[in-house]
């Protein structure tokens, strides 16, 4: 037994760093390890109520009347809500993170109007004394429901008989307007060139149709939210979300409060893989919080968890493609529709802008759809929109080059985009290192390891753009010469860890004198989510420019204690140094104990929007083994190269690789939203919503790619969500590769494997 | 104290009843814990007979070696009711009584002909552990009557069991298919006599006579086999439901019903009985 | 229902707590004894995130009804830092990066030292297939397994070291 933190351990060759790229235990690691660590739901406060949400059994229907009366009898009721109680809200946009949010439908998610939308969809909440009194006060809500045809499949809510869900939905993007409501919200075009015509060139052409379920980010915590709100109308917020700003901006908006009468602090977050990018029970919590005068606490069940919030769009996909004998790519064309569940804003057009990104395509026609159904409202999941669409993209990819009996490694390094490629999407590429990830795959043994019976060998691509936004960051020089590094980006999966890195690397001090801090609404500024792979991109650079404001300080103190020109003042591994030596070096430490003398505390602050996010690719290879008699599919082995631009952390960087991969493979095999005819949820628990167990995975090896990004001081591409677009392609041409079957609906699940092979002849 | 007035709910592990309990669904007036009853949690070797606890946890069931080497489709079976975590509450009195078709532990209890032993407020009665489950949810035992053991003969020589179930992952799922066996093998390796049984694909375990007739006086061989695994898709009276379809299951059965008779006789050929 | 008074063992210590006849040991654990380690990932026995060492037995405490501790020995995250420092297995989740979000890690290291406690040498499929019952969404288990099989020839040495004292 040991108490001692181990020292960080240098493993890459890192020239011209000591701290970046090095590996130290994390600085919030012991207290989660401990037990210490509290999340969403570990706040208890005196006086707490608990609440509880009244969710719509019915996929679609009008809500004729709610009678709360029988609720607000029952003992130990302290309070009831309905939609009723918050403000109608217009349509105005707001930011979101990875996906613009309509205050207007959001305030219609959080709490039903006249009609529910989704089986799960919230109508009511109520605070009480105990678990016990708030569900029974649930059960005693009447609610009169005039129940409405439902539509769920994507096609289906796309025909002009399909029931509608709102009757002012009309079409954008369309040109001339449609004259009549339906429930495709909008329209997205990406073309370059004239695709039709140059199909005509190709020597292969390869079109196929797919499908894929809307699946949950399956975030291991729950919601949870306390809410207590004072006597004077201000409220403390404490939960666990990607973004405690984004939790203030949106429950002071649908509230109809200004956001500086709410303090939210942020809990440690269990997860959240985009599906905490936006509100659900927080503003209700707080509302019911300020009936009741005291504090209320809410946490959703698994079941809830699944049946409202998250999923990200099931889609169809239909691709086409076009080569020449050479390996080139002509041209291609893609239509696709994205389930948005019960308000507009699917990944669609994220998907059209990615599928192709990795490639320089001459011509191209993408269109996509944003189509509305009744299904909860789906949420941002890693790299959003973009793995459905590389899924067909990837696919069809590989069946082109083996029609043209090329290595398919080979065939996406002969059309691979580079610096000054025109992107799919628009801009112009920078640096990239898309070929990069290719020839690591290449030339790991894992892509010649021989394949026994059955077995399979799959490859794919995928990008995503990352995103930049704005960050804070507040440094300060502790009176021991430690730092304290405090930003506006909860912590979900290691940033603290690179944000003391970055810091120690500035300031020359040892990363384990730094301690990171998740600061509060009023303690930081204001901060954009952890999304989009931003955080250690954005609020890093935030970080960075903080420290260097710090470190001219600190220069600044010491030309003053010897009355030197600041400029003759070098900082060097953490010590002020006269470039002549006349002086003996002062430390931070030594700075700190007399900073009261040479102008007060020692801090610094940054703000900035960040530009400059450089794009990320991954390129994976997959081995399977099919059981031909019952369709089982059995990853082997799976290896992964991802750009990172330049590791701060290598074993958080990793660990973001090796789980976009793990959720890849459940998005491949298993995962899958299953509704029965009513529109009802089949499977909202994790018995029958199967993400990945430990026995599901091999080893999961890495190739981390470091081709800078020359956006960033030290060239950071974010890490966090290009690595699960890859996989669901990579399994799926694995399989093909074992049994000569292409699969083109996702889950490749047990019963569709064995359908395939048995209606192939067995 | 089962026989008075209210509803009331025996239980052991509690793995399916406690998550109902929470969900407001059912609400018994009681619960009553039989794990501190000493008979039902434990297992003893009765001269030839081994006499399980009904509410014996299925973990007690793997450390017993002895029960291993003489059931080892039984253990496993029990041993595939969950996760480690699942398996310190799990048992087979609880698993039997919870009557879902896909329960792993029964077409194993089913082909090793056991035993359960009902205490009620009339006395005592046995039964076979096939007359337990009458569908889904339901059994015939009556109302105060609970089951106290579940006894198995030990099995004569060259004779062994399995159990195989399909589930799409591989670990945490209910059984999309499960198949037990058991075969009994003459010095020269034919068959003296076979039980085959399935789960999870009609209301209850089914039994497969046809395809224990295919093999018995017989070798092991792959024609037998093929028989067998016909006769065990033709035994099938699936759903489709969001586990599986009937298709699925009717295939799937006849291959895990293989599989596991291809086990059962290894084991045979190799008991050292 | 009543209340129920329940003296049980936990992380060596006797504790009393009063609580209702419906509630599972889970709720008992976090919100009466205060225990907030334990987490609740999903209160059906499928996650793990509330695993709990139960009279030598691993075990979802979600799925534990709270008067059935009476008289237990129940282990819990936070009785796995001794008076020595970390248990071996929280040295190994700290460095071999482990976490990301941290929620599922309690329910992990408990199953693991459960694993650990009765098979010093586990194979890398044997602790997958142990582990099998604790869902982590994060980190794709690659690095969950490798600290756990660390852990176990950590503390195989230490015992060896040991010995030859």
């Amino acid at each position: 037994m040991t108490t001692t933190i181990a020292p960080p351990t240098t493993t890459e060759a890192n020239p011209g760093y000591k701290w970046v790229g090095t590996r130290p235990v994390r600085h919030d690691g012991l207290d989660k390890v401990t037990g210490r660590a509290r999340f969403g739901a570990d706040l208890t406060l005196p006086g707490m109520l608990i609440g509880a949400v009244l969710r719509s059994p019915h996929a679609h229907a009008r809500i004729l009347s709610i009678d709360t009366s029988p609720a607000k009898a029952i003992d130990g009721v302290k309070a009831v809500v309905t939609g009723a109680d918050f403000p109608m809200l217009e349509s105005e946009a707001g930011e979101g993170g990875e996906g613009e949010v309509d205050f207007r439908d959001l305030c219609h998610n959080i709490m039903a109007r006249d009609k529910v939308l989704y089986e799960g969809h919230a109508l009511a909440a109520v605070a009480a004394t105990s678990r016990r009194a708030a569900l029974a006060a649930l059960a005693a809500i009447k609610v009169d429901y005039e129940v409405l045809p439902h539509v769920i499949d994507v096609e289906d809510a796309m025909m002009p008989d399909a029931p509608v869900l709102h009757e002012d939905m009309i079409t954008a993007g369309m040109d001339p307007a449609p004259e009549t409501p339906s429930n495709v919200a909008a329209r997205y075009l990406h073309e370059r060139g004239d695709a039709e015509q140059a199909f005509a060139g190709a020597d292969v052409i390869v079109e196929r149709e797919f499908t894929t379920k809307p699946v949950h980010q399956g975030y291991i915590e729950p919601h949870a939210v306390v809410a207590d709100v004072a006597e004077d109308g201000r409220a403390m917020v404490w939960c666990s979300s990607q973004g405690h700003f984004m939790v203030r901006t949106y429950t002071a908006k649908l509230l109809g409060w200004e956001p500086s009468r709410i303090k939210v602090i942020p809990a440690e977050i269990g997860g959240g893989f985009g599906g905490k990018t936006t509100v659900y029970i927080e503003p209700v919590a707080t509302l019911l919080s300020q009936k009741a005068g005291r504090p209320v606490k809410v946490v959703m069940t698994r079941d809830e968890v699944f049946r409202a919030t998250g999923p990200t769009s099931g889609s169809k996909i239909r691709f086409k493609v076009g080569a020449r004998r050479d390996g080139t790519i002509v041209a291609a064309s893609g239509w696709l529709a994205y389930q948005a569940g019960a308000f507009k804003g699917s990944p669609v057009e994220l998907g059209v802008m990615c599928m192709l990104a990795p490639y320089n395509v001459p011509n191209f026609h993408l269109e996509g759809f944003d189509v509305v159904n009744n299904m909860p409202k789906v949420a941002a999941y890693r790299a959003p929109g973009a793995p459905m669409a590389a899924f067909a993209s990837e696919t069809v990819l590989d069946e082109v080059a083996r029609a043209l009996d090329m290595d398919p490694l080979e065939f996406r390094m002969a059309n691979a985009a580079e610096e000054g490629v025109k992107a799919v999407y628009g801009p112009r590429f920078r640096r990239i290192g898309y070929r990069e990830t290719v020839e690591a795959i290449r030339d790991h043994p894992h892509y010649s390891e021989p394949l026994g019976s059955n077995q399979g060998r799959g490859v794919a691509s995928g990008f995503w753009f990352n995103f930049g936004s704005v960050s804070s960051a507040t440094v300060h020089i502790n009176e021991d010469g430690g730092a304290s590094v405090m930003t506006g980006s909860p912590d979900i999966g290691g940033s603290r860890a690179s944000m003391a890195l970055m810091a120690a690397e500035e300031l020359g001090i040892d990363v384990y004198r730094i301690t990171p801090i998740v600061a509060d609404t009023e303690s930081i500024g204001f901060t954009d989510m952890t999304g989009g792979s931003r955080v250690t991109h954005a609020t890093g650079m935030a970080v960075i420019e903080a420290c260097r404001t710090v470190v001219a300080d600190l220069r600044a103190r010491a030309a003053k204690i010897w009355d030197v020109d600041v400029d003759d003042v070098e900082w060097v591994e953490g010590r002020a140094q006269h470039v002549e030596g006349n002086h003996p070096p002062l430390t931070t430490e030594d700075l700190a104990e007399t900073s009261a003398r040479t102008g007060g505390p020692i801090t610094a602050s940054a703000s900035l929007n960040a530009r400059g996010a450089g794009v990320a690719f991954s390129t994976q290879v997959c081995d399977v083994e099919v059981d031909p008699e019952t369709g089982a599919v059995e990853i082997l082995r799976y290896t992964t190269a991802q750009d990172a631009g330049r590791a701060i952390h290598p074993s958080y960087v990793e660990g973001q690789m090796q789980g976009g991969v793990a959720q890849g493979i459940g998005w491949a095999l298993n995962e899958e939203y299953l509704f029965d005819r009513q529109g009802v949820m089949e499977n909202p628990g994790f018995l029958d919503y199967r993400i990945p167990v430990a026995s599901d995975l091999p080893m999961i090896d890495t190739v981390i790619v470091e081709v800078p990004n020359p956006g960033h001081p030290y060239g950071v591409r974010g890490v966090g969500e290009v690595g699960i677009v890859p996989p669901m392609a990579a399994v799926a041409n694995a399989i093909h590769d074992a049994t000569g079957l292409r699969l083109e609906e996702l889950p490749m699940s047990p019963v569709r494997v064995l359908a395939a092979i048995s209606a192939n002849g067995g | 104290m089962l026989a008075g007035d209210g509803d009331r709910k025996v239980y052991a592990g509690a793995t399916d009843f406690i998550p109902q309990l929470r969900m407001g669904r059912p609400e018994p007036d009681y619960a009553v814990d039989l794990k501190r009853i000493p008979r039902l949690t434990g297992l003893r070797l009765v001269g030839d007979t081994w006499v399980i606890g009904a509410a014996t946890p299925s973990i007690r069931l793997t450390e017993e070696e002895t029960l291993v080497a003489d059931l080892p489709g039984l253990v496993e079976a029990a041993a595939l009711i969950g996760s480690d975590q699942i398996q310190s509450r799990a048992s087979l009195g609880g698993n039997l009584c919870n009557a879902s078709p896909a329960a792993d532990s029964v077409p194993a209890m089913v082909v090793n002909e056991g035993r359960a032993v009902i205490s009620g407020p009339n006395g005592t009665r046995t039964i076979p552990v096939a007359s337990v489950v009458t569908g889904p949810g339901r059994t015939s035992l009556a109302k105060g009557e609970f089951v106290v053991e579940i006894e198995f003969d030990r099995p004569p020589a060259r004779t062994a069991d399995a159990y195989l179930r399909f589930i799409p992952r591989t670990e945490m799922d209910i059984a999309v298919v499960g198949a037990g066996a058991r075969l009994s093998l003459d010095e020269e390796g034919r068959c003296v006599s076979a039980a085959v049984a399935l789960g999870a694909v009609a209301p209850t375990v089914v039994r497969v006579p046809a395809a224990e007739n295919a093999l018995v006086g017989r070798p092991i061989t792959d024609s037998a086999l093929e028989q067998v695994a016909a006769e065990a898709s033709a035994a099938c009276n699936p759903i489709d439901d969001k586990r599986g379809t009937k298709e699925y299951r009717r295939q799937v059965a006849g291959v895990l019903a293989v599989r596991a008779l291809k086990l059962a006789a290894s084991r045979a050929a190799n008991s050292t009985r | 229902m009543s209340s129920t008074p329940v003296t049980a063992t936990i992380n060596e210590d006797q504790v009393e707590f009063l609580c209702q006849s419906d509630q599972t040991l889970l709720e008992a654990l976090r919100d009466v004894v205060g225990l907030t380690g334990v987490k609740e990932g999903c209160a059906t026995g499928d996650c793990g995130a509330c695993s709990v060492i139960l009279d030598g037995r691993l075990t979802c405490s979600c799925l534990v009804l709270a008067p059935e501790a009476a008289g237990a020995t129940i282990f819990t995250v936070e009785g796995m830092a001794g008076p020595d420092g970390l248990h071996p297995l929280q040295q190994s989740f700290l460095e071999g990066a482990a976490l990301q979000c941290g929620v599922c890690t309690p329910g992990f290291l408990v199953a693991a030292k459960s694993l650990l406690d009765r098979r010093a040498d586990p194979s890398e499929s044997e602790v997958r297939y142990a582990i099998a019952g604790n869902l982590c969404r994060c980190t794709g288990y690659d690095k969950i397994v490798r600290s756990i099989l660390t852990a176990a020839e950590d503390m195989k040495k230490a015992a060896e070291e040991k010995e030859k004292v």
